[in-house]
């Protein structure tokens, strides 16, 4: 090794410097930017502004792979290679996300003012209507959804930690898993079937859509509520127990409030994840135009549904149906949104300090 | 110890009524889910019954078609969606996991993790109305290109559909829907990776992406694997991004860019269960007991794989 000859820093000969990267983008960027417009302004068209960011994409990994491969070594050069088709791979995931919320907020914003909010849809055929009997709808078929899967769905789960044991806590358990791929649309032709069974034809009503909520809802209730049990420490138990206290008085007094904050993120969180379902209400509840309270009597509007119809089905005047369906859109996701962020507030807020 | 069953015995808890009670009902609420289950698979086949049984030219729906007739097609085309959305979303979610667990910053992958669940909770009446209205007309001018350059490939064959509204669309938007649930489970398999072997890949003088390769992939393959079959399971029942994107046609084709396109079981039953009525019903209520037994299949062979990897996993 003539290590005296050498000029350049040992440590740092031999690799491309950190700047690479983006003279590497800028060149191949420029290349194809006067390549592409040259030939767009010979031919009279538009600049090709998809197939200049797919060409550049393409450059910069080739001219930077080859690059490296000379400098570095063919083993540097497909780490490069690899590390930059992962961040490739992210940012392509991230531009669907991007163009979503920009559409929904953006086309949505048309017709998100007070009467969206404060009118039905009955006797609307163009203009103005609103989402309040889908909303109210939405809120009572969710609400009844979650009264019955959270009490089913947790007393599942304390059955799985505190009490299962055995050939029926693994059916149930895997039975569990099995109800968490069912697909929404069977879930809404199970209710749609039961309440044809229970009730006979026609009967499509707001109860209906609770139980096929319920059904996508269970399995998401009991993992998360066993996830958050089976974190409560085994020495708050023992020491419930060495007090004298019977087990159940321990569930319900010790376990519980120390996992509830997880236990509501969790539930918050299935809510969020039926309140946006629309094939099982379609197929369940209907839909109608009208204001309808009852859940137990006729078609309910729910706020999918609404997007959905007012797509789906557009009337004599189109524009009015469609900029309803975002500000439907729009609505939905901020439900979302709301929902999510309130579940991490409680998780952080209400987490029990189990710590000193 | 001879003593020690005697006293064991003397030991034993006591068995209050309210202990017996509350057992009771957490032993109910679990049987309960037991027989919903039980429930929608007997319901289901009940009333799918009709469809097989009933002489298949008094049932509107099918057109003259026998059942299996009319199924077959939905059938391929549910199959075909799914595995189309699977084949792009696989790499593209493995590359992300891979970001946020091994290339990005603490604090950006903790954001990213945040944007992922949320991508995840968004309605699918959201895509599908984006997918429809924005993402088509994206793509046909697209479309258009990849007819004219390599139409020679039957999967590009057109005739170009004049809206963009493809199965190739529809499979894009049911990509976009499958990436946050796959993302999200090899994540969690790719940071459960040893560490001690990763750091001694490393200091072997590994490359980043050797030590992946070397040490992350080979542990996470089980995982891998069970995430896609789930991801595959939330695609073959996904409903309303299908039903909005795609113009249906009901046929069998292989082509990606044409106007005419096959559905899928969802969608068809989306579409046609508001007009269905007498048998029409009980043959979609059948379609959907298809789509059951096929999304069961696929997700109890995912738990299989997870459960086995489960026993062999971490250090032990």
């Amino acid at each position: 090794m003539s290590a005296v000859t050498q000029r350049a820093n040992p440590l740092t000969a031999g690799r491309l410097p950190r700047w690479s990267n983006l003279a590497v983008l800028a060149a191949s960027a420029a290349v194809f930017g006067v390549a592409l417009g040259l030939t767009a302004a010979a031919s009279g068209a538009a600049f090709p502004v998809p197939a200049f960011v797919i060409a550049t994409v393409l450059g910069y990994l080739v001219l930077l792979v080859l690059l490296s491969r000379v400098v570095e070594g063919p083993r540097k050069a497909k780490d490069r290679l690899m590390r930059n088709l992962v961040v490739a791979a992210f940012l392509l995931a991230l531009t669907p996300l991007i163009s979503l919320i920009v559409t929904v907020v953006g086309r949505g914003a048309a017709r998100f003012d007070i009467a969206f909010f404060t009118e039905s849809m009955r006797n609307v055929t163009g203009e103005g209507g609103g989402v309040l009997h889908a909303v109210v709808g939405t809120l009572e078929i969710t609400a009844a959804a979650t009264l019955i899967s959270v009490p089913i769905g947790l007393l599942t789960a304390i059955y799985l930690v505190e009490y299962g044991r055995g050939w029926l806590a693994r059916a149930i358990t895997f039975f569990v898993d099995v109800m968490t791929g069912i697909p929404s649309i069977v879930a809404g032709l199970f209710a749609f079937s039961l309440f044809l069974l229970l009730f006979g034809p026609g009967s499509r009503m707001g109860l209906s859509g609770a139980v096929a909520l319920s059904i996508l809802m269970i399995p998401v209730v009991v993992r998360s509520s066993e996830e958050m049990l089976k974190l409560v420490p085994r020495d708050l138990r023992e020491a419930s127990y060495a007090l004298g206290v019977p087990k159940w008085r321990t569930i319900l007094k010790v376990v519980i409030p120390t996992a509830i904050a997880g236990i509501s993120t969790g539930v918050m969180l299935a809510i969020a994840r039926v309140i946006g379902e629309t094939a099982p209400l379609l197929i369940t509840a209907g839909f109608t135009q009208s204001m309808n309270y009852d859940l137990t009597d006729g078609d309910m509007m729910s706020l999918p549904v609404f997007v959905y119809n007012s797509y789906i089905s557009q009337g004599v005047d189109a524009q009015a149906y469609i900029d309803r369906a975002w500000a439907g859109a729009l609505t939905l996701i901020l439900i979302v949104m709301l929902l999510n962020l309130l579940a991490r507030l409680v998780a952080k807020i209400f987490a029990p300090k189990l710590g000193r | 110890m001879t003593t020690a069953s005697p006293q064991r015995a003397a030991l034993r808890a006591v068995r209050r009524p309210g202990d017996r009670i509350f057992s009771g009902t957490a032993l109910g609420a679990g049987v309960v889910i037991l027989l919903l289950l039980a429930a929608v698979a007997i319901f289901l086949i009940t009333e799918s019954l009709p469809a097989f049984t009933a002489d298949p030219d008094e049932i509107g729906m099918l057109r003259g078609a026998t059942f299996l007739e009319y199924v077959a097609p939905l059938v391929f085309g549910t199959l075909w969606a799914a595995l189309l959305a699977l084949i792009i979303a696989a790499p593209l979610a493995v590359g992300i996991a891979l970001f946020i667990s091994h290339f990005a910053p603490r604090r950006l992958a903790a954001v990213i993790g945040y944007v992922v669940d949320l991508l995840a909770a968004l309605p699918s009446v959201v895509y599908g109305l984006w997918g429809a209205t924005t993402f088509a007309p994206i793509l046909q001018p697209f479309y258009v290109w990849l007819n004219e350059n390599l139409g020679w490939i039957p999967l590009f064959e057109g005739p170009v559909s004049a809206t963009g509204r493809t199965i190739a669309t529809a499979a894009l938007v049911l990509a976009v829907m499958i990436l946050p649930i796959m993302t999200a489970i090899c994540r969690e398999v790719f940071l459960q990776a040893p560490r001690l072997h990763e750091e001694a890949a490393l200091a072997l003088g590994a490359t980043r992406w050797e030590m992946i390769r070397m040490a992350v992939l080979p542990f996470a393959r089980g995982g891998m694997v069970s995430a896609a079959m789930l991801a595959l399971g939330r695609a073959l029942g996904e409903t309303m991004a299908v039903t909005m994107v795609l113009s249906a046609s009901g046929v069998i084709t292989f082509d990606l860019i044409s106007s005419t396109n096959p559905t899928t079981i969802p969608a068809n039953i989306a579409l046609s269960f508001p007009e269905a009525y007498g048998e029409g019903v009980n043959v979609l209520i059948a379609t959907g007991l298809i789509l059951f037994i096929v999304t069961f299949a696929v997700n109890a062979i995912a738990r299989y794989i997870v459960n086995r990897r489960a026993a062999f996993s971490g250090a032990n």
